[in-house]
């Protein structure tokens, strides 16, 4: 066990994103990152890692209102993410 | 707080106009000053705050007819209005609220008959077409005025009212009694923010954008405009026209100068002459059918206009190359510039007629 | 320990509480074709966001001007006026006199009010009409692909500037809050900044505190938000938030200019 935990988590709809790459310097805990592949626009897109906080950071500065944001009732174990 | 003043007075133009547009509920007036349009605006700035209305004093024309037409979008009756420069400003804006399908009433108090061109054709960009009236006296200017705002709010269209320096300056009876007009529909047009956050909320725009909707479609939506202002064209038309049925020559004004040209007309058959006077109300549409109508085969046309010629243009379209017609009119202007001249003059008027009368047998 | 990557591509699973939608209360969707990186979506977000704390939708009128954020207008979800270029100023005042108490705004470019409109937001302003207007500020003519504006800063790279601003060709940038908040009739003048979620949550304060001037009737208030145009600053779309900073905000800082009591 890493006794790490996120506190939050995002979905994110990766079809409407332009690839800009806002949201990755916005991040504080610094858990999105822009994929090595591509996706359905042909851009790469932001994935999620372990840590968030559900701060609402990258909703605020996303050009193309990609993210929707949770915070856990009680924070989630690395391991038990999905 | 005074209420309207009704009844006959004697009144100078401008006074009169005014007056007549808060009978037709005219709330907002924006303008600025320029001779000869400037009392005007004096008028509304003293009166509509009288009746609950707003006068704004524009920093511009530009601003001004921007300002009116805010006021339009929200279903208010406006207005606005200039001399023949200042409508030049203001030209943009008319064009693309006139796609907007704003009602708005538009005041030239022109410097002459020079502008003609400038009312009928418009000198915005792209297809667009305003209803444009041309009072002959005050006791007309009261009822075209009424009208106006009318035929503005029916059509969803802008409406010109032309007047001059004679007009705006001249005082004479009026009868300043609201005109009896049939119910207009509900102005589910207009904006007033109670659609905000409810999915259904407007945009009024000159493009036909709607809500929800990525791109525009800008072929349906001037097509459809330009169906509109055909169907205006067939049913707005209207003309004055005196002993027409058999006159050898047909005598054509408008406005102010049509006073000059009527009084001639009548004086000359008098005298046993045969000649006719026809008078264009509306100068768009003009009133091409009745005016080709009212003309003999065997007749001659003599338009008088203080210009260099713009409303022959339409006499000639009118009557399609069956009949001849002469100019006795021109440019004529004293020395003040502002739209009188020699030629609004009885004598002057009547020489000018008789001299492209047939010598009598 | 690397970070394990978690899947984002729906709603988590373990209980939560969204914090976050996607879209504003007041915004019908979000299918809009500016350019990856722009600011001004973001901006929208925030005016949005403002009006709906308010409780104010079914008061407000916004008069668009006409620039890249004119495109959003399908997707707001208020009563708008589409205005001409430089014009919204002058149409927001004829709608606010005959509605006095609805909650008018203008949304406008650095070109569309700075340019063509210079003199209807001064004058706005000057006559204290209670109007809100929103400057997007990008320092360029987005829409006709990038090209110098009165608030283009010196030494700015633009498509009719390719060697950079200079004074002696083309003069200096108007700071056009600081002219606006010299004026009696303004009532509240802000600049705030999109590029980065802070700037973004004044930048909504900011809106909101104008709003709540007009409505509280003590006359015009201006909101100033610089917004990165990465594809105008010819920068990748990762450098915009940095390029903004570094050169917009010198010239433009942010903060409250005027604010009355």
């Amino acid at each position: 066990m890493s006794g790490l935990a996120s506190r939050g988590s995002v979905h994110i709809d990766s079809e409407r994103c332009k690839g800009c790459a806002l949201c990755i310097p916005a991040c504080p805990p610094g858990v999105l990152r822009m994929t090595e592949g591509v996706g359905a626009r042909s851009l790469a897109f932001p994935e999620l890692l372990a840590g968030c906080t559900g701060c609402g950071a990258c909703l605020l500065v996303c050009p193309d209102f990609c993210f929707e944001v949770y915070r856990y009732d009680t924070p989630v174990p690395y391991e038990l993410l999905p | 707080m005074s209420g309207y003043a009704q009844g006959r007075r004697l009144a100078e133009g401008s006074e009169a106009m005014a007056e007549a547009a808060l009978l037709a509920g005219c709330r907002f007036f924006a303008g600025y000053p320029m001779t000869p349009f400037t009392e005007l605006l004096e008028q509304f700035a003293r009166r509509l705050p009288e009746v609950g209305g707003t006068c704004i004093n524009a920093e511009s024309e530009i601003e001004a007819v921007g300002m009116a037409w805010g006021a339009a979008a929200t279903g208010a009756r406006a207005a606005t209005g200039s001399t023949g420069q200042g409508l030049a400003l203001m030209q943009e804006s008319l064009s693309e609220l006139t796609r907007a399908e704003l009602p708005l009433v538009l005041f030239n108090m022109a410097r002459g008959q020079g502008d003609y061109f400038q009312a009928t054709r418009g000198g915005g960009h792209g297809d667009y077409r305003h209803i444009v009236l041309a009072p002959m006296d005050g006791r007309e200017a009261v009822e075209l005025t009424q009208g106006a705002f009318d035929l503005a709010e029916r059509w969803r269209n802008p409406v010109l009212v032309y007047g001059d320096y004679l007009l705006a300056h001249t005082a004479e009876a009026v009868d300043l009694v609201p005109l009896d007009l049939p119910a207009l529909p509900p102005r589910e047009w207009a904006v007033d923010g109670s659609l905000g956050g409810s999915g259904r909320a407007r945009n009024v725009n000159p493009l036909g954008m709607r809500k929800g909707q990525k791109g525009i479609d800008p072929e349906r939506f001037w097509k459809r405009l330009q169906a509109k202002h055909d169907a205006i064209q067939a049913a707005e038309a209207r003309h004055v026209a005196e002993q027409t049925r058999d006159a050898d020559l047909l005598v054509v004004a408008f406005g102010s100068l049509a006073r000059f040209a009527r009084h001639a007309v009548r004086r000359l058959r008098a005298e046993g002459r045969r000649v006719g006077f026809f008078r264009p109300v509306t100068l768009w549409p003009f009133p091409a059918e009745a005016l080709a109508r009212c003309c003999r085969d065997d007749a001659r046309v003599a338009v008088l206009e203080q210009n260099a010629g713009q409303m022959i243009d339409d006499v000639r379209l009118a009557v399609a190359g069956r009949v001849p017609v002469v100019s006795i009119g021109g440019i004529s202007s004293d020395e003040a510039a502002f739209g009188i001249g020699p030629i609004y003059d009885p004598e002057e008027v009547h020489s000018r007629v008789a001299s492209v009368l047939e010598p009598s047998p | 320990m690397s970070r394990p990557v978690i899947r984002s591509d729906r709603p988590p699973r373990a209980p939560a509480r969204k914090t976050g939608t996607f879209l504003p209360a007041l915004q019908l969707g979000a299918d809009h074709d500016l350019c990856p990186g722009c600011g001004e979506p973001l901006a929208l977000r925030s005016l949005l966001e403002a009006i709906d704390d308010l409780g104010a939708a079914e008061r407000t009128i916004g008069v668009v001007g006409i620039g890249c954020y004119t495109a959003l207008t399908p997707l707001i979800d208020l009563d708008l006026i589409q205005a001409l270029h430089g014009r919204a100023p002058s149409v927001a005042t004829g709608a606010k006199r005959m509605l006095p108490d609805a909650l008018l705004f203008t949304l406008q470019g650095d070109g569309d009010m700075l340019n063509e409109g210079l003199q209807e937001v001064i004058h706005t302003a000057a006559r204290g009409e209670a109007i809100t207007c929103v400057l997007l500020n990008n320092g360029v003519f987005g829409e006709t692909g990038g090209h110098m504006t009165a608030a283009t800063v010196l030494g700015q790279r633009t498509k009719n500037t390719l060697a950079g601003r200079d004074a002696a060709q083309h003069g200096y940038p108007i700071r056009i809050a600081d002219m606006l908040a010299g004026l009696e009739g303004s009532a509240y003048v802000a600049r705030a900044s999109v590029h980065d979620a802070a700037g973004v949550a004044r930048t909504k304060r900011m809106l909101r505190k104008a709003f709540e001037t007009q409505l509280a009737r003590k006359g015009f208030s201006f909101v100033e938000i610089l917004t990165m145009c990465p594809t105008g600053w010819f920068v990748p779309t990762a450098d915009g938030p940095g390029y903004l900073d570094e050169v917009l905000q010198p010239v433009y800082p942010m903060g409250e200019l005027k604010a009355s009591e």
